[in-house]
């Protein structure tokens, strides 16, 4: 097994390492008459530093995509690369670490911990990873502070905006310093304007960091922040490209 | 991840839903409050059992006429009463006993304006050691008195309250039956035994019963004390020889006379205890079962409750082992709760009960130690399903859940 943040199995001569490949993914829910393609041979390559938009219709396995590439769930057949190691050979614990030591997750519902201060929702991945109580506030209070949060640092969940949610859970998955950003339309609750300051949000973390983000989005002008859109329709891959080629 | 932080986690869960908590803890606070109380309460009866029985005298023996076989109105007593020789017989043969023939019977006795029927016990100056049961004030029976039967009487507290009403009752005469009576001592106060007013009695000399209420030259009983600890079984062995030889040639075939031990009917008595207690702290160990029971459910709803934010959990890097972790040591943290409060709780009804009761306050560090080691069993027993069925959660399907 080749160790993580070596270059992957691909012979791409490229200048940047590959983050994710996905070579002829599968996802098969059912059998026979009944059996539901939500991938139908997939194959991809990411590499580190993009910004990539993955979009398509409901039902095309754009967000079944996304789990995966998450490892959040694991396709029928297929390999897929992260970082060089074949997640499929993974058991459920080793692909917790790999979530908990290069990926941050967005939701669309925010998914932060009701009843729960901001500070301990972004706290909540150093406490698995074992980080003590003084050096994790001072990381969470530095995470809060890229999002421009610090002074909401006490309030639970439901005295904050959906705006304010979302950029909680945003320093929530930077506070490990991932290498990989995955969201799953991170805009799908918000009104445009707050949409709108959310992605710029994402651009300038992206500029400083240098951090790969994968972003599941059916709205065309979101997906136009990214610098490469993946569109999917019945469970295949038909077009990637940059946004303006892509989107219609 | 830190065993303090996961300690943390579980303790802040149970503390955003503290009436739930409480309710799912009320199951094991009630059990090993029961338990505890049950046990404990069974040992103080015990106790009390005891204490009543070396009360009585230790080391006592009672020789008495009969078969010692039990029927449905109690031991049977049909034989012919002993002598008075029987008791000089025994007192000269067997060695290291203190022996003291009794006559009981009861007599209408006159005080001043009041009368009631009162035990009437003739015996000798060797009963106060061997019933355990000494003069407060006044003389023992001279022994002139002894061997003539004197209408002499040494009477019990309750004779003094009831019937002389508080006056000093020391050389006044009371009627005895048919008989005038100096009164020469009082006895000391021994309180209730077995039901029994101890203190309601009279002591004359066993010739004084014999010749002036009775009418017969016998004796119903004949009361030995071991003085050397442990030797009651010799000393019954010696006896029955003894008995046999004396009685036996006259009556012929079985034994006519039986000696009972004062510690044969502790443990007759304790043993009864001891299954009741046996009984109840099963009972008990039932609801604390219950308990157990009630955790499990209130844990399962949890997770169910809770199955988004295990996702969440999951989705930022939790491994099943910590999620598992957390749910058992909150169930185990509920549980270990309940049982301290439930200690608290038994130990202060015991108390109340024994102080009510007036019985002997017993507390127990085995049964505290059994009763919370229990409660905190039940936490892991049924909070293992519980947390594995949590930790087993896929992340997809658990952030998916609404």
């Amino acid at each position: 097994m080749t160790e993580p943040g070596n270059v992957g199995g691909s012979a791409t001569p490229q200048f940047a390492p590959s983050v994710v490949e996905m070579r002829d993914i599968y996802k098969i829910y059912g059998s026979g008459a009944t059996e539901v393609r939500a991938l139908d041979g997939v194959s991809l390559n990411i590499r580190a530093g993009e910004f990539v938009a993955i979009m398509g219709p409901s039902g095309s396995g754009k967000s079944t995509c996304m789990n995966i590439l998450g490892c959040l769930d694991v396709p029928t057949s297929g390999e897929y690369w992260f970082r060089g190691v074949e997640v499929g050979g993974l058991d459920r614990d080793e692909l917790a670490l790999l979530r908990r030591n290069f990926m941050g997750f967005v939701f669309q519902s925010f998914n932060l911990l009701p009843r729960t201060s901001a500070l301990s929702n972004v706290e909540l991945p150093l406490i698995y990873e074992g980080v003590r109580p003084a050096r994790r506030h001072e990381l969470a209070m530095k995470a809060l502070k890229t999002v421009g949060l610090v002074d909401r640092a006490h309030a639970t969940s439901a005295q904050l905006s959906g705006g304010q949610q979302q950029r909680v859970a945003i320093a929530r998955a930077l506070v490990t310093e991932p290498p990989v950003l995955l969201a799953d339309e991170p805009t799908g609750n918000l009104d445009t304007a707050m949409a709108g300051e959310i992605m710029k949000e994402l651009v300038s973390i992206r500029e400083q960091r240098g951090i790969t983000i994968l972003m599941v989005t059916h709205e065309p002008d979101i997906a136009r922040y990214a610098d490469r859109v993946l569109f999917f329709t019945d469970g295949k891959l038909i077009r990637d490209g940059a946004p303006a080629e892509v989107i219609p | 991840m830190r065993a303090l932080d996961t300690l943390g986690m579980s303790v802040q869960a149970i503390a955003r839903n503290k009436l739930r908590s409480f309710l799912t803890t009320l199951g094991i606070i009630i059990g090993v409050a029961s338990v505890v109380a049950m046990v404990h309460l069974g040992q103080s009866a015990t106790r009390s059992v005891t204490e009543q029985i070396a009360s009585i005298g230790s080391n006592l023996l009672f020789v008495m006429p009969g078969t010692a076989q039990r029927g449905p109105g109690g031991l049977r007593t049909s034989a012919e009463n002993f002598e008075l020789a029987d008791a000089e017989a025994i007192r000269n043969e067997v060695d290291g006993i203190l022996v003291a023939p009794a006559l009981t019977t009861s007599a209408t006795v006159v005080i001043g304006n009041a009368n009631d029927t009162i035990p009437v016990i003739g015996t000798t100056n060797e009963y106060f050691a061997v019933r355990n049961h000494y003069l407060e004030y006044g003389r023992e029976f001279e022994d002139g008195e002894l061997s003539s039967g004197a209408a002499v009487c040494i009477i019990g507290k309750t004779l003094i309250e009831e019937m002389f009403l508080g006056q000093e009752p020391l050389g006044s005469n009371i009627r005895v039956g048919r008989t005038a009576c100096r009164v020469i001592g009082v006895l000391e106060a021994k309180g209730e035994s077995m039901g029994q007013d101890r203190d309601k009695t009279i002591l004359m000399p066993v010739k004084a019963v014999q010749r002036r209420l009775v009418g017969e030259l016998d004796v119903s009983a004949i009361y030995v004390s071991a003085l050397v600890d442990g030797s009651t079984g010799l000393v019954q062995d010696q006896i029955e020889s003894l008995l046999r030889q004396r009685r036996n040639p006259v009556n012929g075939g079985a034994d006519d006379f039986y000696v009972r031990d004062t510690q044969d009917i502790a443990q007759t008595l304790e043993s009864t205890t001891n299954t009741l207690t046996i009984l109840l702290g099963a009972i008990a160990a039932v609801s604390l079962l219950v308990g157990g029971i009630g955790i499990m459910n209130i844990m399962l709803v949890s997770v169910t409750e809770r199955t988004r934010e295990i996702g969440i959990r999951l989705a930022i890097g939790a491994r099943a082992r910590d999620v598992l972790t957390q749910f058992l040591v909150e169930s185990i943290a509920l549980s270990t709760l309940g049982g301290l409060i439930g200690l608290v709780i038994g130990v202060g009804g015991t108390w109340l009960v024994t102080w009510q009761l007036n019985m002997p306050f017993v507390i127990s560090p085995t049964v505290m130690a059994v009763g919370f080691s229990f409660s905190v069993a039940i936490g892991v027993i049924f909070g293992y399903f519980p947390a594995r069925k949590a930790a087993m959660l896929n992340p997809i399907d658990a952030l998916r859940h609404e």
